[in-house]
């Protein structure tokens, strides 16, 4: 009997489409999460209609009646929910931000240890990857938090630096306060700015023309210092310091960089780098072993073989788990609540205590990661796509 | 000035327990072109990359242009500024053009501005006949056209010696011819040139003298006519009979 025929013999089944079953099994699916939302939906209105819960977000605009310990723009228990929520956010993204800076030339720097001839070196490396990945963030944020808090004494015996005081209480500094005349300050730091890019530029210009690259970080760095300060200078100096005055709890006045802000930027950045090294390492490994070999050849130095043939060609391996990392590294910084840093989930679980508006705030919780998250892959697809290779 | 290009002076080299390198004794003189030929794992390549330290040997010394090889840097880079390779796999940098690849190493190493560097890049571009691709990638480029690139590149540094490993192995058999008469160029000119190939052709056309390797040691040695009309080692007849059938 041939295949057709008995092919013939069992029929032909509208359930043997390739394409019905595809529609039919996408249909499904929708269903399922449909259900799934609409029961979701009844229950949250059934549980809030029994509580007496308003839902909106007219709640924001209520006094807080909460102070935080730390923030950077100016805030007391008399602002409304908003301005807390705000005090939190930028905690969260200065933390991010640096951690995500630290965390990669520290990660850079250990990847390369690993790979380094030098045993101890490598060995080293690896003991500080294999320390860092296996202990939970939690409980080194904890053991970061014993150290920073430990060797440091009671703000009433605290070390005077100068203006400058060292506490348990956090590095309490002069804040400035700046008069009517500080936009010059403002000013300045933007042609200091400018002054930076025609540096560089005008740098890679003359070591195009002539070879030898003048000192433009050093003269950029001597700029963004100088202009501002003459521009004041010339403006009448309108800054004044609030300096910091121990008082029986600690210190009033000044600006306090508190220990809990120090410990999480530690614990996040030193953690994320072990993620960040083994990423440099599988990128360097992914780069075929010639490339290196031809620029020594060439007569470049090991160190400018790296950095100007090797590093360039391993970024493409790098830079996608190297943007988990970052996108990890803000989510992690939540952890803070865990040390009372006011962080956006910090000041956003005090305010869902005070007011029962637990969807609002998640809702809030939810739209500013993703944002963060969004903005941070598309940045990074964005750098990626500028090292992809020219094939045919 | 050594008349000496490179020395190899009773050179030993182990890659673990395996004995890659045995004895080695060679003169390579001045502006003389060296074909180096052998069985596969018989130490050809290992050979050459030891005079530009891309491999260390553990006995014995290399001297190479007057300068002695040892684990002192400077001399590793000086050594390496005046000594150009090709690989068997071209190693051009894929993120980098063509006129990139060129004028890196004058640039980062020589010290030369931009203009100048891209000028002598165009000028060895020409010499390999492809001063068209300078702005394309590498990858867009044919095995052949990538080789050439490979040679303007080394040449950019206006090395002294010249390494070839293998350079058309990697080759489609239409791009070899295109690739060695670059390199015929090369010899017209005087340049100490080190070539580890099986293109017996190139051998008997340019060769002063003839190497054949086995088992990390120098089995033959003789100018071309006397190599391959009157092979004396077994082994050496062996090699040549089943290569050039």
């Amino acid at each position: 009997m041939s295949l057709g025929e008995a092919r013939q013999r069992h029929g032909r089944s509208p359930w043997n489409s390739v394409r019905l079953r595809g529609v039919a099994l996408q249909v499904l699916l929708l269903a399922v999460i449909a259900a799934l939302f609409y029961a979701l939906a009844l229950n949250t209105y059934a549980n809030m209609a029994s509580r007496h819960i308003v839902s909106g977000f007219g709640f924001l605009w209520r006094k807080s009646g909460f102070e935080v310990s730390f923030s950077l723009i100016p805030y007391t228990a008399e602002d409304n929910y908003v301005r807390a929520l705000m005090v939190g956010f930028l905690n969260t993204l200065l933390v991010s931000a640096l951690g995500i800076w630290l965390a990669t030339a520290l990660g850079l720097a250990i990847g390369l240890m690993r790979l380094s001839r030098n045993w101890l070196a490598s060995r080293l490396a690896a003991g500080y990857i294999e320390a860092v990945r296996n202990v939970p963030l939690l409980l080194q944020l904890f053991i970061w938090y014993r150290l920073v808090l430990t060797p440091l004494p009671q703000a009433s015996s605290a070390i005077i630096l100068g203006p400058a005081a060292l506490s348990n209480k956090g590095l309490t500094l002069p804040a400035p306060q700046f008069g009517p005349g500080v936009w010059t300050a403002w000013l300045g730091l933007g042609c200091a700015l400018l002054l930076t890019v025609a540096l560089s530029f005008w740098g890679q210009r003359r070591r195009e023309r002539t070879g030898v690259k003048p000192p433009v970080v050093l003269l950029s760095l001597l700029a963004i210092i100088a202009v501002p300060v003459l521009f004041l200078a010339a403006a009448g100096w309108p800054v004044t310091f609030d300096y910091p005055v121990r008082g029986n709890f600690g210190f009033s006045g000044g600006m306090t960089l508190v220990p809990e802000f120090i410990a999480l930027l530690l614990a996040l950045s030193i953690y994320t780098a072990g993620f960040i090294a083994e990423a440099v390492r599988a990128g360097i490994g992914a780069v075929a072993r010639g490339q290196g070999e031809a620029a020594l050849a060439l007569g470049l130095k090991p160190g400018l073989a790296m950095r100007l043939v090797v590093l360039p060609q391993a970024l493409r391996v790098i830079i996608p788990p190297l943007t988990s990392q970052y996108l990890n590294l803000t989510k992690n910084s939540s952890l803070a609540v865990a040390i009372g840093y006011p962080d956006l989930v910090s000041t956003g679980g005090t305010i869902l205590g005070q007011t029962g508006q637990a969807i609002e705030v998640v809702a809030i919780w939810m739209v500013v990661y993703l944002t963060l998250s969004l903005l941070t892959s598309a940045f990074m697809n964005w750098f990626n796509a500028r090292h992809r290779l020219v094939g045919r | 000035m050594p008349d000496t290009a490179v020395r190899f002076i009773g050179v030993n080299k182990w890659f673990g327990q395996f004995h890659v390198l045995r004895d080695i004794n060679l003169d390579v003189m001045q502006g003389e072109r060296i074909v180096i030929c052998g069985p596969s794992g018989s130490g050809k390549s290992t050979l050459i990359r030891c005079i530009n330290r891309l491999e260390q040997h553990q006995e014995g010394r290399i001297i190479v242009d007057g300068l002695e090889i040892d684990d002192d840097v400077k001399a590793i880079e000086d050594v390496r500024r005046d000594v150009g390779m090709v690989f068997q796999h071209f190693n051009l940098f894929p993120h980098l053009t063509v006129l990139e690849n060129c004028t890196l190493a004058p640039i980062w190493v020589r010290k030369l501005p931009k203009r100048e560097a891209d000028a002598l890049a165009m000028k060895f571009l020409e010499r390999v006949r492809i001063p068209e691709q300078a702005t394309k990638y590498p990858g867009q480029l044919s095995g052949g056209q990538q080789q050439r690139v490979a040679i303007a590149r080394a040449l950019c540094m206006m090395p002294k010696i010249m390494l070839f490993d293998e350079p058309t192995s990697a080759l489609d058999p239409e791009m070899v011819k295109e690739v060695l008469d670059t390199m015929v160029g090369l010899a017209g000119e005087g340049m100490t040139m080190l070539v580890v190939t099986h293109e017996m052709g190139f051998a008997r056309q340019v060769a002063d003298r003839v190497i054949f390797m086995d088992q990390g040691q120098i089995i033959e040695m003789n100018a071309p006519e006397e190599f391959f009309g009157n092979p004396r080692n077994e082994r050496t007849r062996l090699f040549l009979s089943q290569i050039l059938r």
